[in-house]
C-alpha cells in the first residue's frame, strides 16, 4: 500500500502577520500588507513598494547568537519551522533523527546578508579586490543558499535528507514537493518543509526594475498588487516564509494528529521556451495540472479551489487563466480562483509555501481567501477570482499553482482529511 | 531512494566535462590518470593581497566558442557557461538528439553551490559606484540558483520536472538522486549534475571567513587529504553535467548500460555543532550500499570526500573503515588535482568514478603521500591502480552537515 502525506503543522512569517493565526485572519478579512518600503530607501528606484514583514527577533524568539548568525531569510524559516512543530504537537525528539526529513525552498536564498557585507567590503563597490580582512565569521553562510536548510535543520534536530530547492519563483511548491517524495518512498516519515525568502534589499529591486517586472505604482501602495485586475502594472516583491509538518498518514492518525489536509498530487513542467517570459497559451502549466489531477486519480470536476499564482503581471495572469481553462476545461469557470498575492505580495520561492499554508486553512475553515484590489477585471481574464471579499465555499480538493523565472511550473493538489478525494489514491511520484 | 534491481537502475549515457583537469571526458580522464594537478596561481584575478592565492581554474576555456547560444555569453555567469559547454559535450557523448524525445519526458536536474557569484559582484558594483539603472535587465537571471537548470532546459528543450538542488557539495550527489527518482517516475532523460564557478574575489573572500582553505603556496601540497600535512582544501571551479536515462530508454535507443548504472543512493544531515551523537557519514554510506542492495564486499572502489581538513578526514577515514574494514577497500580522491568545485564536486567525481569502472582503473590521489597515522584506509597514492572494478562508491560532505553517498555500477 502506498504512503500518503498529510500535513499536521504549519507556521507562517508573512507580511502584515508572525504566525498562522494572524495569517489566516489576514487573509480571510481581505487585508493588503503592501506599503512604501523602509527596509532601505526605496528614493532612487523605480518600484518603491513592497510587502515587508514587521519582525521584531526578540518577540519572535531568537537567541542573540543566532540573530548575529542568521540572514534575515533564514531567520523566517527558523521561526516558521518552531511554530509549524509546536502547531503538530509532534514529539521530534522521541523521533528517530534519520527519519525525520528537511526540505526549504527559496529563490535567492541570503541575498540581504551578501549584500549587506558587499557594502562593507567593497566600500560601497568601490574596490573590485574586497577587503578580505573584515568579513564576517558566517559570510559564507550567506553566499550558500544551503545555509537556510541547514539552519532549520539544527533547530528541529533532523539527521535525515536535508534539501535546500532552488527552482526560482516555484521553490516553495517544489520543496514541499521534494518533502512529499522523501515520505511516499520511504526515506522520511516526517518531513520539515518550507521556502523562505527576504530579498528586499537595493540589489532585488534594481534587478527587478532592469526588467519592470515589479509595479510603478508607488502613490497608492496599498493597492498596488492587483492580480487580474485590467489596472495592474506589475508584482509587489515581498519577503516571507511558511514551513509546513509532513508526516506519513497512518502515523499521523495513530497518534490523533489534526490533520490540515492530504497532498494529493504533485507535478511540475517546465516550459523551456524563456528564461522570464510565458507564451499566452498556458500549455505546460495545463501539462502539470493534468499529470497532478492524474498522479492524484481525480478530475478537473474534483477540484473546487484554485490558488493561482496570481502575481500581477499580465503575462502571467493570461497565461494562467488560459491554462485553467486548459487543463480543467468548463469546471474553470465553475470555480473560485484566488491570489492571496494581492495581500501579501510576492516573495519569490517563498510564496509558493505561503500559498501551500494558505490552501490548507482554506481546507480547514471552508473558506476561500480573496483576491484583494480586484476591481475592474481584465476582459481576458474572465474566470471567478474572488474579488475583495473571502467567500464561505464548501470544498474538498484545492489546487495551488507557481510560476516562475526559468520556466518552472509547479502544481500541488490538497484533499480534505477524510474526504472522497483524500481516499482516491494516489499513486506515487 | 527506492531500492530496485540492479538491470532497471538508469544509466548514464553521456559524459560532459568543464574542470580544472581539462575540457572533455579524455582530457580529464588522461589527466587524471597520468595525476597532473591543475592547481596554481588564481589567474581570474589579482590574488595577490588574499591569504589563499592557489585554485584549480578552468584551463583555455573560451565562452565566445564554447556558450550558444551566443548571446547566453552575456546573458549567464561564467558557472553557467561551464554547465551549458559540459551539457553539449555529454549530449553528444550519449549521441542523442533531444528533439526526437517526448517533450515531458525530459528534464533537468542541476545542484548549485553559490550561483552566479562573479555577476552578481559585477552587478552590485555598478549599482553601488552607479544608480540602480546600471544594473543590468540579466541579473535577474543570471544570479540565482536556478540559472542553469533554467537554460539547460530551454536549450535542449526538456519540459519534465526540472529541478536544482543547493545542498552545497553534497548537492552534486542529491541532483543525480533526484534525476533517477524521475527515470523512477517516468521520465526517459535527464540532465544532471552541476558546475560551480565562484573565483572572483567576493566569491574568494566568502569562502576564506570558513577557515577550511588551505594558505599553503606549493600547489603540489596546498591540498593534500588524509595526509598529516593537510591544512584545509583549495578552491576550484567547474564540474560536469551527465545524462541519465531510464534503463528501458536507454536500451530501446541501442545505447545499452552505458558507462554505468546510478544503483542507490542515500542522504542525511549532521547533528548540530556540539552534539554527542554520530556524524552522518557511516549510516549513510551503508544505506545508499542498502538502497543499491550491495554488501560492502562488492564495492571495489570509494571516491573519497577528501574535505582535507584533519578532523574530517579523521572522520571519514573512520566511518570507511567502519563500514569496510581496516584497508578493505582502495579510496581515492582525484579531487586533489582540480581543488574542490563545490556543487560540481561530485558530478565530477562521479564521472570519474564511471571512467574508472570502464577501464578497470583507480586513479590516484596525488599530492597526498601517505594517510596520516592512525587512519586505516587503503589510500591509492602515486600510480594509477589497475583491477578488476563492478561497483564505486562515491561520497560527498558540505558545510553545515550535508551528506550524501551514491552508489555506481559498471
Amino acid at each position: 500500500m502506498s504512503r500518503r502525506v498529510v500535513i499536521t503543522g504549519i507556521g507562517a512569517v508573512v507580511p502584515g502577520a508572525v504566525g498562522r493565526e494572524a495569517f489566516w485572519r489576514l487573509l480571510s478579512e481581505g487585508r493588503t500588507a503592501t506599503r512604501r518600503i523602509t527596509l532601505f530607501d526605496p528614493a532612487p528606484f523605480r518600484s518603491q513598494v513592497a510587502a515587508e514583514v514587521d519582525f521584531d527577533t526578540a518577540a519572535a524568539g531568537l537567541e542573540p547568537r543566532q540573530v548575529r548568525r542568521m540572514d534575515r531569510a533564514a531567520c523566517f524559516a527558523v521561526v516558521s519551522a518552531r511554530e509549524a512543530v509546536r502547531d503538530s504537537g509532534l514529539d521530534l525528539a522521541a523521533l528517530p533523527p534519520e527519519r525525520l526529513a528537511v526540505s526549504i525552498g527559496s529563490a535567492v536564498g541570503c541575498t540581504m546578508g551578501l549584500e549587506e557585507e558587499y557594502v562593507v567590503l567593497s566600500d560601497r563597490g568601490r574596490k573590485w579586490l574586497v577587503d578580505h580582512e573584515y568579513g564576517v565569521p558566517h559570510l559564507y553562510g550567506y553566499m550558500v543558499p544551503s545555509t537556510l536548510a541547514a539552519e532549520v535543520a539544527w533547530e528541529v534536530g533532523a539527521e535525515g535528507p536535508v534539501a535546500l530547492v532552488s527552482t526560482g519563483c516555484t521553490s516553495g511548491l517544489d520543496s514541499i514537493g521534494h518533502a512529499v517524495q522523501l515520505i511516499e518512498e520511504g526515506t522520511a516519515d516526517v518531513a520539515v518543509a518550507g521556502a523562505t525568502d527576504a530579498p528586499l534589499s537595493p540589489i532585488t529591486s534594481a534587478c527587478f526594475d532592469a526588467i519592470k517586472a515589479t509595479t510603478p505604482n508607488n502613490a497608492d501602495p496599498e493597492h498596488a498588487s492587483r492580480p487580474f485586475d485590467r489596472d495592474r502594472d506589475g508584482f509587489v516583491l515581498a519577503e516571507g516564509s511558511a514551513v509546513l509538518v509532513l508526516e506519513e498518514r497512518t502515523a499521523a492518525e495513530r497518534r490523533g494528529a489534526r490533520i490540515y489536509g492530504e497532498i494529493v498530487g504533485f507535478a511540475g513542467r517546465s516550459n523551456a521556451y524563456h528564461m522570464t517570459g510565458l507564451r499566452p497559451d498556458g500549455r505546460e502549466m495545463a501539462e502539470a495540472i493534468t499529470v497532478a489531477l492524474d498522479r492524484a486519480r481525480l478530475d478537473p470536476t474534483d477540484v473546487g479551489y484554485v490558488n493561482a499564482h496570481g502575481s500581477g503581471t499580465k503575462q502571467n495572469d493570461r497565461h494562467e487563466t488560459a491554462a485553467f481553462k486548459r487543463s480543467l476545461g468548463a469546471h474553470a469557470y465553475d470555480i473560485p480562483v484566488s491570489s492571496i498575492k494581492s495581500m501579501v505580495g510576492h516573495s519569490l520561492g517563498a510564496i509558493g509555501s505561503i500559498e501551500v499554508a494558505a490552501c490548507a486553512l482554506a481546507l480547514r475553515h471552508q473558506v476561500v481567501p480573496p483576491t484583494a484590489n480586484l476591481h475592474h477585471p481584465d476582459p481576458q481574464c474572465d474566470l471567478d477570482y474572488v474579488p475583495v471579499t473571502a467567500r464561505d465555499h464548501s470544498m474538498d480538493v484545492v489546487l495551488s499553482v507557481g510560476s516562475g523565472f526559468g520556466g518552472f511550473q509547479t502544481a500541488m493538489l490538497l484533499a480534505r482529511h477524510g474526504s472522497a478525494a483524500a481516499a482516491a489514491g494516489r499513486s506515487g511520484s | 531512494m527506492n531500492s530496485a534491481r540492479a538491470e532497471e537502475a538508469p544509466v548514464i549515457t553521456g559524459i560532459g566535462i568543464t574542470a580544472p583537469t581539462g575540457i572533455g571526458v579524455e582530457a580529464h580522464w588522461s589527466a587524471v590518470l597520468a595525476g597532473k594537478s591543475a592547481i596554481a596561481a588564481i589567474e581570474r584575478f589579482d590574488a595577490s593581497g588574499y591569504p589563499v592565492r592557489l585554485a584549480g581554474e578552468v584551463p583555455g576555456f573560451d565562452a565566445g566558442t564554447a556558450v550558444r547560444p551566443q548571446r547566453l555569453v552575456s546573458q549567464t555567469d561564467r558557472w553557467t557557461h561551464l554547465a551549458l559547454a559540459a551539457a553539449e559535450e555529454a549530449l553528444a557523448d550519449a549521441d542523442v538528439d533531444p528533439a526526437g524525445l517526448p517533450e515531458y519526458e525530459m528534464a533537468v536536474v542541476t545542484s548549485s553551490s553559490s550561483g552566479g557569484t562573479e555577476f552578481g559582484q559585477r552587478e552590485m558594483t555598478a549599482l553601488y559606484q552607479h544608480a540602480p539603472s546600471w544594473v543590468g535587465a540579466y541579473q535577474s537571471i543570471a544570479w540565482f540558483y536556478a540559472a542553469t537548470t533554467g537554460q539547460l532546459s530551454i536549450r535542449h528543450k526538456m519540459r519534465g520536472p526540472c529541478g536544482v538542488l543547493a545542498c552545497e557539495q553534497a548537492g552534486g550527489l542529491d541532483a543525480i538522486a533526484q534525476a533517477r527518482r524521475l527515470t523512477d517516475g517516468g521520465a526517459r532523460l535527464v540532465l544532471t549534475g552541476g558546475t560551480d564557478a565562484s573565483l572572483c574575489p567576493y566569491g574568494l573572500t566568502a569562502q576564506l571567513s570558513t577557515g577550511r582553505l588551505s594558505t599553503a603556496t606549493d600547489p603540489e601540497r596546498a591540498y593534500v587529504p588524509f595526509d598529516a600535512g593537510a591544512r584545509g582544501y583549495v578552491p576550484g571551479e567547474g564540474g560536469a553535467i551527465l545524462v541519465l536515462e531510464s534503463a528501458a530508454a536507454a536500451t530501446a535507443r541501442g545505447a545499452g548500460p552505458g558507462y554505468g548504472r546510478v544503483l542507490g543512493h542515500a542522504a542525511g544531515f549532521d547533528p548540530p555543532p556540539g552534539s554527542s551523537r554520530p556524524r552522518a557519514l557511516r549510516r549513510v554510506a551503508e544505506q545508499a550500499l542498502r538502497a543499491a542492495r550491495l554488501d560492502p564486499a562488492d564495492i571495489d572502489v570509494v571516491f573519497a570526500d577528501a574535505a582535507g581538513v584533519p578532523a574530517d578526514d579523521r572522520a571519514e577515514a573512520e566511518a570507511v573503515t567502519a563500514l569496510f574494514g581496516a584497508r578493505a577497500v582502495p579510496v581515492t580522491a582525484p579531487k586533489t588535482l582540480t581543488g574542490r568545485l563545490y556543487g560540481g564536486g561530485a558530478p565530477l567525481d562521479v564521472a570519474t568514478a564511471l571512467l574508472a569502472l570502464r577501464d578497470g582503473v583507480v586513479p590516484p590521489t596525488a599530492g597526498t603521500l601517505r594517510p596520516a597515522p592512525g587512519l586505516e584506509i587503503d589510500l591509492v597514492t602515486g600510480a594509477p591502480r589497475e583491477c578488476a572494478l563492478r561497483h564505486a562508491l562515491v561520497l560527498a560532505r558540505g558545510h553545515g552537515g550535508f551528506t550524501s553517498a551514491l552508489v555506481l555500477g559498471r
